[in-house]
């Protein structure tokens, strides 16, 4: 895969990752060989269905997954000159919820309920900086607030159970904003969540971005929420990427037949109601290999002979040399032109 | 079949089929070591709405509001604490035993984890051919082709009928539930959030599922759902619930051009748009706090806790359900 992007200003750099799940039924290729990197604050959205690889790839970079089933063959996470997957244990707690925090999809579940949710801030501030209890729960509070719980100090001494859904959530973020990260990395942050809490949630990462500055990665199947928030998007088919690029090009230009497909089923709220919901056939590909033609083939309505022999890879679509606006797609077919892309 | 049919084709298009009025859900809450009852959960609390032959009526709502009680209630799945329901001319509310078992055959589920709404260990073919024995429609071969029949109808192949569910994906377990929903030809379905559980590809591949057997078998649907955009596909008219009550009721195209109740306005503006430039224009109303607890509902308007344009007569006064024009009927006392 030759990545035209140049290491430069970014921040993480993920190169050629392989994650494989061992079941009895044989392995399962979840992440087959992605390349992709994060800028310095930019704000970049991961866009799939379940199963495609999206979480399965950001709990890689941290080597979250539990293993067995999971390994990672291959591949090389850069973070601040050193390799994430090569680092001990120990090393590797000192980066995860230090200089990388993780909000979860489900603030139900990955709170623990048997703590008090202010132990459960502090944890990391005496942890990663050495913080005294005292300043510790000063700096505690201050998180509380920024991220707009209500009566702060109160509410230290509260168990999980006692939030609401979005007020979890604002917790989860402040946890994972508590040793001011680097890097955030967010997988499904809204997606238990109502559209009317969705919206304060996503208000308040829109603010805190611009307080903070920090570089985010935000996983989701939601189209809309990524078009709101992301800079730069990268849709994910298969453990692969098919296509990315800034994110008004993405939903300008599409040009992926995925990317296409998936703006397309999408019923919209202020348009023309059509009769029928266009739909993509067929079903996400099962990973049982790692992927020798290209996965969306059987459900793609422009395949043609070269698609079920060889994956695609990587290719740019715009025009070269301009660094801050790559797009980039895996795809034989060219849509620009409504034909098969001729050469390599 | 047939028969269904043949009714549903000469009934007037307008008829109701459905009737709620006042529909009233309570759940007690009990503590201590006695089980004393502490208090009262009121999931459904005066909810009215008609449903017309043929019509499909959405039904949103965050989480908590109530919308789930309220369909399963309509299907007696619990029992009402006050109010109506009328089916097809047929009060439901007290039926019980074998008078309510009859009524079942008309009126069926479609349920939102196609997980966990079918029993593993059954074989999709006894799945959908369960209500048939249940009710004892048909026997023997005649039951074996209607249950192929209604594989096919939801686009799966009647070869599957030896299978289990666990060799489905979610798409094609959302389509084995339609199928047992279909199987005693009912006319009204409830749809409780059919697709929450899919993924967006798989989506409208049951929405136009829906769709098409609805026009098929002159269906009659409620349709749960928190998706608004997908709601405003299907649904011809829509009710917009919160805590207990519906708010708003008006037509697909009055809801979504015109809301008039500050909380679908909040509602309709919170829902993200997958077109950047739209998005960056975009200004959600953002309300402030929860949902309260149904257990404590606030004195007045259910809505004033959080409403942006709450005075102080919405905190003394629960406002009236009334008519702002032909059709769209609001509960709001600045509406």
């Amino acid at each position: 895969m030759d990545q035209v992007v140049s290491a430069g200003g970014s921040i993480l750099d993920v190169q050629d990752l392989k994650t494989v799940f061992g079941t009895r039924d044989g392995n399962i290729h979840a992440v087959n060989g992605l390349s992709f990197h994060l800028r310095k604050g930019e704000l970049l959205g991961i866009v799939g269905e379940s199963g495609s690889g999206k979480s399965v790839t950001m709990m890689s970079l941290l080597r979250l997954l539990p293993s067995p089933p999971a390994e990672i063959v291959a591949g090389q996470v850069m973070f601040e000159g050193q390799d994430l997957l090569k680092l001990s244990t120990k090393e590797l707690r000192e980066v995860r919820g230090g200089q990388i925090g993780f909000i979860f999809q489900d603030p139900m579940t990955s709170l623990n309920p048997v703590f008090t949710v202010g132990f459960q801030l502090m944890e990391p501030l005496r942890k990663h900086l050495g913080l005294s209890k005292a300043e510790a729960r000063q700096r505690a509070v201050e998180l509380l607030e920024l991220v707009g719980l209500p009566s702060p100090e109160d509410r230290l001494k509260d168990f999980p159970h006692q939030f609401s859904g979005g007020m979890r959530q604002r917790v989860m973020i402040a946890i994972a904003l508590a040793c001011d990260p680097k890097v955030l990395i967010a997988d499904e942050p809204t997606t238990a969540l109502d559209v009317t809490i969705q919206a304060q949630i996503l208000d308040l990462v829109k603010k805190l971005r611009h307080e903070l500055g920090m570089a985010m990665v935000w996983i989701t199947h939601d189209l809309g929420v990524v078009a709101g928030i992301a800079d730069r998007v990268i849709v994910m088919y298969g453990g692969l990427i098919v296509e990315q690029a800034p994110v008004s090009e993405l939903y300008e230009r599409p040009q992926h037949p995925y990317t296409r497909a998936l703006l397309e089923t999408l019923p919209s709220l202020d348009e023309e109601r059509e009769d029928r919901l266009k739909s993509i056939a067929g079903q996400p590909p099962s990973l049982g290999a790692e992927p020798t033609a290209c996965p969306f083939a059987p459900r793609c309505r422009h395949a043609f002979d070269r698609c079920w022999n060889e994956n695609p890879p990587l290719r740019r679509v715009d025009d070269p040399g301009d660094e801050a606006l790559i797009h980039e797609v895996a795809c034989w077919w060219d849509a620009a032109e409504g034909e098969a892309r001729v050469g390599g | 079949m047939s028969a269904v049919e043949a009714i549903s084709e000469t009934s007037p298009a307008d008829e109701v089929l459905v009737s709620v009025e006042n529909l009233k859900v309570h759940f007690p809450v009990h503590k201590g070591v006695i089980r004393r009852q502490v208090g009262t959960i009121k999931a459904v609390d005066g909810v009215s709405f008609d449903i017309k032959r043929r019509e499909t009526l959405g039904l949103v709502g965050e989480s908590g509001c109530g919308k789930t009680t309220t369909g399963r209630a309509i299907l007696r799945l619990y029992r009402v604490t006050d109010g109506r329901i009328v089916i097809d001319g047929q009060d439901i509310t007290a039926l019980e035993g074998e008078a309510l078992r009859r009524t079942r055959p008309h009126m069926q589920m479609v349920f939102q984890d196609p997980q966990a709404c079918l029993n593993p260990r059954m074989t999709v073919g006894s799945i959908v051919a369960e209500p048939i024995d249940e009710h004892g429609i048909v026997k023997g071969r005649e039951k074996q082709d209607r249950v192929e029949e209604l594989l096919s109808a939801v686009g799966l192949d009647p070869r599957f009928a030896n299978r289990y569910p666990h060799e489905f994906s979610g798409g094609q377990r959302q389509r084995i539930g339609i199928a047992r929903a279909l199987a005693l030809n009912p006319e009204f379905i409830v749809c409780d959030e059919p697709i929450a559980a899919l993924d967006v590809s798989i989506q409208a591949q049951v929405v136009n599922l829906l769709e098409d057997l609805q026009d098929k078998f002159g269906l009659t649907y409620l349709f749960i759902s928190h998706d608004l955009s997908m709601v405003r596909h299907i649904a011809d008219r829509v009710a917009v619930m919160y805590l207990g009550k519906v708010v708003e009721l008006a037509s697909r195209a009055d809801l979504y051009e015109n809301p008039q109740h500050p909380y679908s306005k909040a509602l309709l503006s919170a829902v993200p748009i997958p077109n950047p430039a739209t998005e960056a224009e975009r200004k959600p109303i953002i309300l402030q706090g929860d949902l309260p607890s149904p257990a404590n509902p606030p004195k007045g308007c259910n809505f004033c806790t959080r409403c942006p344009i709450a005075t102080e007569l919405c905190q003394r006064e629960e406002p009236e359900w009334r008519e702002t024009q032909p059709g769209q009927f609001v509960a709001c006392h600045h509406a």
